[in-house]
């Protein structure tokens, strides 16, 4: 059974419950998002999705996925800074996010170590974007501490900023900052909450599925 | 505007469908919902954040729902058939139960064709009488008559249910 599954998506929902005028309005509503895509009026996709961490949501501009949120981080907040420093031409479905949310769910049943779907990083600058670009260098299975990361990307000293710029990666899951962990040896803080990034450290230590598909 | 229009789509699309379907039957009703929020989405960054959303789509709405019916009113074709010079429905079927004016919307769609058409297109679309005149056919003064005699009959029907 899969993992990541439909969540608040307008289609399963109203199917499955609902008068007749909502299930019309589930389907118009997919019917414009498609037109809105046709018509290059889609700036910001999103879905939001089950997973072992929660529901997440996923959104993606023309150029990639922009956004991975936890429901810890409140996804009308980041739907709000979405539609404010992006675009707010934002609609909820739509085939694009179908790869990424593919690959999530492969992930998640441990049979996918890596990702290869566009990311758009327009929403990390700086040394935080600096920081999310070296954190795919840390392999799926192992952990860098902050230190470590600090001197990869040329900032020895940065440790504290190297830890700002991982709490605030715009796509976590996709870059791994669940990967950075304290010095001592503890799992430190995360975005999706400290039990998620236990969940996700013990999923990647877990021997891979056998016979699935090469990530 | 710089909120998320998906917020738009879902607490207004079914007045909007609504609207649509006062002026149109069926497929007409959607494909005038999907052109009215297309619209409103290319629309939607430029617009002033101190626009009242609701009235703002229930105008475009209803002019995109009249487009349709003009459109459709320039193609019929005139057969003999009886009745079908004046066959474009202007009222399509209420799913109800809706939110609201449940009553209202059936005591509109209980009145007279000629009377019921004048109201939601001079009424709800905001055409002028000599409009609706050339679109349901007859006069000017005719259209304006059919019109007050609508209304009256309606607050007739919907002023003795609320009087219950």
């Amino acid at each position: 059974m899969s993992t990541v599954q439909d969540g608040r998506g307008g289609d399963v929902r109203d199917t499955l419950a609902g008068t007749h005028e909502e299930r019309l309005l589930a389907v118009l509503h997919a019917r414009l998002v498609a037109r809105a895509q046709d018509e290059g009026l889609l700036d910001v996709a999103y879905r939001v999705v089950d997973s072992p961490v929660g529901r997440v949501l996923v959104a993606a501009g023309d150029a990639g996925v922009l956004r991975v949120a936890f429901e810890v981080q409140g996804h009308d907040a980041v739907l709000d800074d979405l539609a404010a420093r992006v675009s707010p031409r934002v609609l909820e479905g739509g085939d694009r996010l179908d790869p990424v949310l593919r690959q999530l769910d492969e992930y998640f049943t441990g049979s996918r170590t890596s990702f290869d779907v566009p990311v758009d990083l327009r929403l990390a600058r700086g040394l935080r974007r600096d920081v999310v670009e070296a954190l795919p260098r840390i392999a799926y299975g192992t952990t860098a501490s902050y230190t470590q990361v600090a001197a990869a990307v040329g900032r020895p000293a940065a440790v504290r900023a190297v830890a700002t710029a991982c709490a605030l990666n715009p796509v976590p899951l996709l870059v791994p900052c669940h990967r950075v962990v304290r010095s001592d040896g503890s799992t430190g803080r995360y975005v999706g909450g400290d039990e998620a990034k236990r969940t996700l450290l013990a999923l990647e230590r877990t021997p891979l599925v056998s016979g699935a598909p090469e990530a | 505007m710089n909120g998320p229009f998906e917020d738009v789509v879902r607490v207004h699309g079914g007045t909007v469908l609504r609207v649509c379907r006062a002026v149109l039957a069926g497929h007409d009703a959607q494909d005038a919902w999907s052109e009215t929020f297309l619209a409103a989405l290319r629309a939607w960054p430029g617009l002033p954040a101190d626009v009242n959303v609701e009235a703002w789509l229930v105008t475009v709405a209803r002019r995109k729902a009249i487009d349709e019916l003009r459109r459709r009113t320039r193609q019929a074709a005139p057969v003999a058939e009886p009745g079908a010079l004046d066959g474009v429905p202007l009222l399509g079927a209420v799913a109800g139960p809706g939110e609201r004016d449940l009553d209202l919307w059936q005591a509109v769609r209980a009145l007279p064709d000629k009377q019921r058409r004048v109201v939601v297109l001079h009424h709800l679309g905001g055409l002028p009488y000599a409009e609706v005149a050339g679109l349901v056919g007859g006069t000017d003064a005719a259209a304006r008559r059919a019109g007050a005699d609508g209304v009256a009959a309606l607050r007739r029907i919907y002023g003795a249910r609320e009087a219950r």
